[in-house]
């Protein structure tokens, strides 16, 4: 289904900072002062920001921007490529995702010290210091340098908050080794995991051990969308796309939202989950399987809270309760995941739940699968997909 | 510094070079907004409440709790010290802040313990705050 995009969106307000050779501040000062200045234009609070797009060469991150001006909730964050080509492609960007519903204030920024720093005739001329390098910088000059120890800050707070143990984390590692055995694409086909040999597994960063951690893969995947019409019309049964969302929520960092009140949840995943639950009218009694981003075990059991599988703190009792086998409630990565099928970046975690729509996954759970929930990575700003049955 | 590597120096821009320079001179900066007064870390270039750009800093009293900590050993990168523990600190002034607890066996750190800050300076003199449990002697 296509619509036409006429008449739905304007320009409301735009906003520059003084122009010079040597602005004497960050980029992400100049942005953030011509965001904010937009907003005054258009007679809008900068807390009323929603979206933002920029250019792929714009050194200033949309969740540094996003909390440097205080925005609220993100929903839409774009890049466009190809340098000066993509200006007109971020107007076009907003259009659609004010005109679909994606957000409702989007803002359009390209902020540079294009004299002073990075010269754009010049190529590299000397360390550009970004606002994505300056927020590293706090992590790497403790040896906070890998993705494991961020993620272990927020997995250690939450089990210690809701009492989830090793032996919990050992269940949602054990569950996806037993799918691999049916999955001879998968890293952990033949390779049996048991809770003695997890719980005896190297430390890497506590309480993350050596089965917590996804693979390291050479490979790639691609997913075909097309419209449901067409998609109709073509050899294989459709996974029709019931909802999608992006999201990215007030205080968020890439990777290391550690300063938020509450370090127990995943905000923007449960934001994304009530916006994909939105647009495709269902709720989380609806979804029979799940191939939820698995990039550390202790991700699934807080993304059965985000997406309303269960209550706050109560993702240990359903892995407990075996809800992730093969006949338990709701089925997940029934691949093998990230953990222990590949390590794609989550597009094989998409080709799974197509596979599960299709009915054609080797770990295809025995009851009717009609929805299937998947996401996107977790503590990254980052998105939620319902896929449905025709 | 050939023979002697160090850890991962930070980049030092209009927005953060200040709280290194305060670390420097053995002080755990917080940023203050000059408009409303809120206090933020980490750093940057506008309030996010009422979006000025005026701001000055105030001095900590480097005393405050572990809100959630990890202790790394693998990877081990080159300028660190392993068992790694990396400690997130609620600072009683009311902002949290990433560091290092030192002088403390790896079991012993806990959510809740009373930290205080000391600054810990690398042989290559780079200065940064780390925090110690509260009475623990060097």
């Amino acid at each position: 289904m296509t619509f036409s995009l006429k008449d739905q969106a304007a320009i409301a307000g735009i906003g520059v900072t003084p122009f010079s050779k040597s602005s004497g501040v960050s980029e992400l000062s100049l942005a953030a002062q011509c965001v904010v200045a937009a907003c005054d234009d258009a007679g809008i609070s900068p807390g009323d920001i929603d979206g933002l797009v920029s250019y792929t060469l714009d050194h200033n991150e949309e969740v540094d921007v996003a909390r440097a001006v205080g925005a609220r909730d993100l929903t839409f964050f774009s890049r466009v490529h190809y340098g000066g080509g993509a200006a007109v492609g971020t107007i076009l960007q907003a259009v659609m995702a004010v005109a679909s519903g994606q957000a409702e204030n989007v803002v359009c920024y390209r902020a540079m010290n294009g004299r002073s720093g990075k010269r754009m005739g010049q190529g590299v001329s000397g360390q550009i210091i970004t606002s994505s390098y300056i927020h590293y910088s706090w992590y790497m000059a403790y040896g906070m340098l890998v993705p494991g120890s961020w993620i272990a800050m927020i997995a250690n707070k939450y089990m210690h908050e809701y009492g989830v143990t090793r032996e919990d984390l050992g269940r949602v590692a054990i569950s996806q080794r037993n799918y691999a055995q049916q999955n001879p694409r998968a890293y952990g086909y033949g390779k049996p995991l048991d809770m003695e040999t997890y719980l005896a597994s190297d430390p890497i960063a506590s309480p993350l051990c050596l089965y917590d951690f996804c693979q390291e893969t050479d490979g790639g995947c691609a997913i075909l969308v097309t419209s449901a019409d067409r998609a109709r019309s073509l050899q294989r049964k459709p996974a029709i796309i019931r909802g999608v969302s992006q999201a990215s929520t007030r205080g968020q960092e890439e990777m290391t939202s550690f300063y938020r009140e509450e370090l127990t949840s995943l905000p923007e995943m449960q934001l994304a989950g009530e916006r994909a639950y939105a647009m495709a009218g269902l709720g989380p009694d609806d979804i029979d399987a799940a191939c939820l981003y698995d990039a550390f075990t202790s991700e699934v059991i807080m993304q059965l809270e985000s997406f309303g599988f269960c209550g706050p703190g109560e993702g240990k009792d359903m892995v407990r309760d075996g809800a992730l086998d093969r006949d338990g409630r709701l089925p997940n990565n029934t691949h093998g995941g990230l953990i222990s099928e590949a390590y794609i970046h989550g597009m094989n975690n998409i080709a799974e739940g197509v596979r599960l729509v299709r009915g054609e996954s080797t770990g295809q759970p025995d009851k009717a699968v009609e929805h299937v929930l998947v996401s996107s990575g977790v503590g990254v700003p980052t998105g939620a997909l319902i896929l449905g049955r025709d | 510094m050939a023979g002697q590597p160090s850890r991962i120096k930070p980049p030092l821009g209009p927005d953060n070079a200040w709280w290194w320079e305060m670390a420097a001179e053995d002080k755990l900066g917080i940023q203050r907004c000059r408009g409303c007064k809120t206090l933020r870390h980490p750093p940057q270039p506008m309030c996010g409440e009422c979006r000025s750009l005026e701001w000055d800093a105030v001095e900590a009293s480097g005393r405050g709790t572990i809100c959630s900590f990890t202790v790394l050993t693998h990877p081990q990168f080159p300028g660190y010290d392993y068992p790694l523990v990396i400690v997130l600190v609620d600072l009683e002034e009311g902002t949290r802040v990433t560091s290092q607890l030192v002088q403390c066996d790896p079991q012993e750190v806990d959510f809740g313990l009373p930290v205080e800050m000391v600054i810990h300076t690398d042989p290559d003199g780079f200065k940064l705050p780390v925090f110690r449990l509260t009475g623990a002697t060097a």
